[in-house]
């Protein structure tokens, strides 16, 4: 909190002189060592410190890629193969940076589900909130700008498709998507922008997560059960040694799962498409973002219906950028006065729904749409003899095994040659992942309107008294379970 | 004039000074402004980047029931040389049924003479859809209408370059080309 009073001393008489001067120890010390920090924090909390540790990592290794990676069409696929096979470490490096931003992904959102379950959007904390969703949008431009780099086909074609996002965009669509890719389609002088940008943005994240930072520090830490800090005596301990041994704690059990990605499975979350060079001629079959992004991409697919004068292309664009806006108006559409969900049975329950749309979303992104959810269901493909008559398309289709085939062939051989006949197997209209995907859309949504809904009339379970006494309450059930009462 | 000046009035003149800041702001916003035009617009396509918007290709070279693929800017485009059922299949169609109605006539430009040459059909070679490139016959799949399938997304293109079938919303665009002899034409962006 930035009321509390500073407690540092300078002890030498250098800090007394520099204290006058530039007061950064004292700083430090006030935010970094005695900082008041809710005593109840859990383990959902340290994401912030692992968060931090990404970026960092992310930094220092991408500057060190940036000294042996080319910037050009000819040289950047290249000079990926060489960091991996020549240079000493470079292995190393690029798998330590790759699966970093996995790694990071994987952290906000375990950060973003935290501060949604204990809503820590709710005031004072919105300004915290929509810096944290800014933090968020410039992390995903960043990959996405990191992801062409490599100059793979999934680099070239993947962003084809987002740049193509742009050119739905009426009227100005078309110029914006030729500015930015500064042509008629992606080429150097694209792929070079890119990368300036790549490595220009890390350092935008760091300027925005101090500012986050600073938010966080003015009305101090939210906690699980959401009451205020009233008593810093009572209610909470300097961050320093609690919360850094804690966080520290978290990050090696993170860095150990970061480690085995690198070391055992340093392409699991890639896609082996991207270890072949761009060919603006040839489409990869099946066009995927990153793990992290698909939700988004599910999103985007999952509108394939015009609506009034919007067709589903553009409508698929609005609704996916849509799907990230709505965060930023979050503190607004929760109409709760409860923070935690604790203590919002009814609301926990859409949460948990909340979290499994956005996993299922991922799993349609990753899919075709076309293909059915659970094969099994799946009914029998029929045969489609498709001929035309004065011009006009028409069909007639058989289904059942040989007896079809002969079938078709006979009514195909009867047919005027001009009727142009062509056989065709089509198969039976199924459950596909667009129609999953439309229905969680429907649901992504939802959850938000029903924060908005339930806050209005919910009862809410009784909130404790204040943090301590609800620590002391948990202490005291715990030890009860352990010796039973005479 | 000097008594007054190092006299201290009470008085502060404030339309002056306002006119100071507005005048010094809108100079500062000015000059940003220009700035950020020239920061703007040099995303905008160079000019040695829009010089190579056009391409000469030989299209004697076409395989029959073939199709050749040329980049112009980086951009795809397909120079198909159809076989006469091909033909014949564009042709027929009812243009009443199509999302996006178009003659195989209306997709082909004259020669210099005004004649047509039906075999060579000439399209962009991206997906109207997301700008994927579909897939032909050199690929071996050329979808249920004969022309192009688009794997992305599931596009079919008939044997004009029409959409069928799938999320596309338009026919694949008929580039800006002209005829330069018999055999070749310009095809520019």
């Amino acid at each position: 909190m930035s009321g509390h009073e500073s407690t540092y001393t300078p002890n030498s008489a250098f800090e007394r002189w520099l204290d006058k001067r530039l007061p950064i120890i004292r700083f430090a010390n006030d935010t970094m060592i005695t900082f008041p920090t809710p005593k109840n924090l859990n383990y959902w909390y340290i994401f912030g410190g692992v968060l931090a540790v990404c970026l960092a990592v992310q930094i220092i290794t991408g500057v060190i890629l940036a000294m042996h990676y080319e910037a050009s069409v000819d040289g950047a696929f290249a000079s990926v193969e060489r960091i991996m096979r020549d240079v000493p470490f470079g292995w190393l490096l690029r798998y330590i940076h790759s699966n970093g931003a996995s790694m990071f992904f994987l952290a906000v959102y375990l950060h973003m589900f935290r501060g949604l379950y204990y809503g820590s959007y709710k005031a004072p904390r919105e300004v915290l909130w929509i810096i944290g969703c800014v933090i968020y949008l410039l992390m995903m431009a960043t990959a996405f700008l990191g992801y062409m780099l490599p100059w793979g086909q999934m680099s070239y074609h993947g962003s084809n498709v987002i740049t193509g996002l742009f050119g739905a965009i009426p009227l100005v669509g078309e110029s914006l998507q030729t500015w930015l890719m500064g042509g008629p389609s992606i080429g150097n002088q694209t792929l070079q922008r890119f990368f300036s940008l790549h490595y220009l943005l890390p350092f935008a994240i760091a300027g925005a997560v101090i500012l986050h930072i600073w938010a966080l520090h003015v009305p101090g830490n939210t906690n699980p059960t959401g009451v205020e800090v009233q008593d810093i005596e009572k209610d909470t301990v300097p961050f320093h040694p609690y919360y850094t041994v804690k966080d520290a704690f978290g990050i090696v059990v993170f860095l150990i799962m970061f480690a085995v990605f690198v070391f055992y499975a340093p392409d699991v979350l890639g896609h082996a498409d991207n270890y072949v060079e761009a060919n603006p001629l040839v489409t990869p079959a099946h066009i995927v973002p990153e793990w992290y992004l698909l939700p988004f991409y599910a999103i985007l697919r999952a509108i394939t219906f015009d609506l009034g004068p919007i067709d589903a292309k553009l409508l698929g664009v609005i609704f996916m950028f849509a799907s990230i806006a709505v965060l930023f108006v979050l503190p607004w559409f929760d109409t709760s006065k409860v923070r935690s969900m604790r203590y919002r049975p009814v609301a926990r329950q859409f949460f948990f729904g909340f979290v499994a749309v956005c996993l299922l979303l991922g799993w349609c992104g990753a899919a075709n749409p076309d293909d059915p959810v659970i094969p099994a269901l799946q009914g029998e493909p029929s045969l489609v003899v498709n001929y035309t008559v004065d011009g006009a398309p028409a069909s007639s289709s058989y289904v059942g095994g040989h007896e079809a085939y002969d079938a078709a062939k006979a009514f195909m051989a009867s047919l005027p040659a001009a009727a142009a006949p062509s056989l065709e197997v089509r198969p039976a209209p199924a459950f596909a992942f667009r129609h999953l995907s439309l229905i969680l859309t429907v649901m992504y949504f939802g959850f938000f309107a029903m924060l908005f809904v339930i806050g209005l009339g919910e009862k809410t379970k009784p909130l404790p008294e204040s943090i301590h006494k609800s620590v002391l309450k948990a202490k005291k059930a715990q030890s009860g379970n352990a010796v039973p009462a005479e | 004039m000097t008594a007054e000046t190092t006299h201290h009035t009470e008085s502060v003149d404030d339309d002056r000074r306002n006119f100071i800041h507005i005048a010094t702001g809108s100079v500062a916003l000015g000059g940003a402004a220009m700035f950020a035009w020239a920061a703007i617009d040099q995303w905008n396509p160079a000019a040695d980047t829009k010089a190579a918007s056009a391409l000469d290709v030989d299209v004697s070279k076409v395989p029959l029931g073939g199709e050749i693929r040329v980049l112009i800017g980086g951009k795809p485009f397909f120079i198909r040389h159809r076989t006469e059922a091909e033909i014949s299949a564009a042709e027929s169609v009812n243009t009443s049924i199509l999302p996006d109605p178009e003659t195989d006539a209306e997709r082909l430009r004259p020669k210099a003479d005004g004649s047509f040459n039906k075999a060579i059909l000439i399209t962009s070679g991206s997906c109207t859809h997301l700008g994927c490139v579909p897939v032909g016959p050199a690929q071996g799949n050329t979808g249920d209408f004969g022309g192009w399938f688009c794997p992305c997304h599931g596009s079919h293109y008939d044997t004009s370059g029409r959409i069928r079938k799938g999320p596309a919303p338009a026919n694949l665009p008929v580039p800006n080309y002209r005829w330069v002899s018999d055999s070749v034409v310009n095809i520019s962006l």
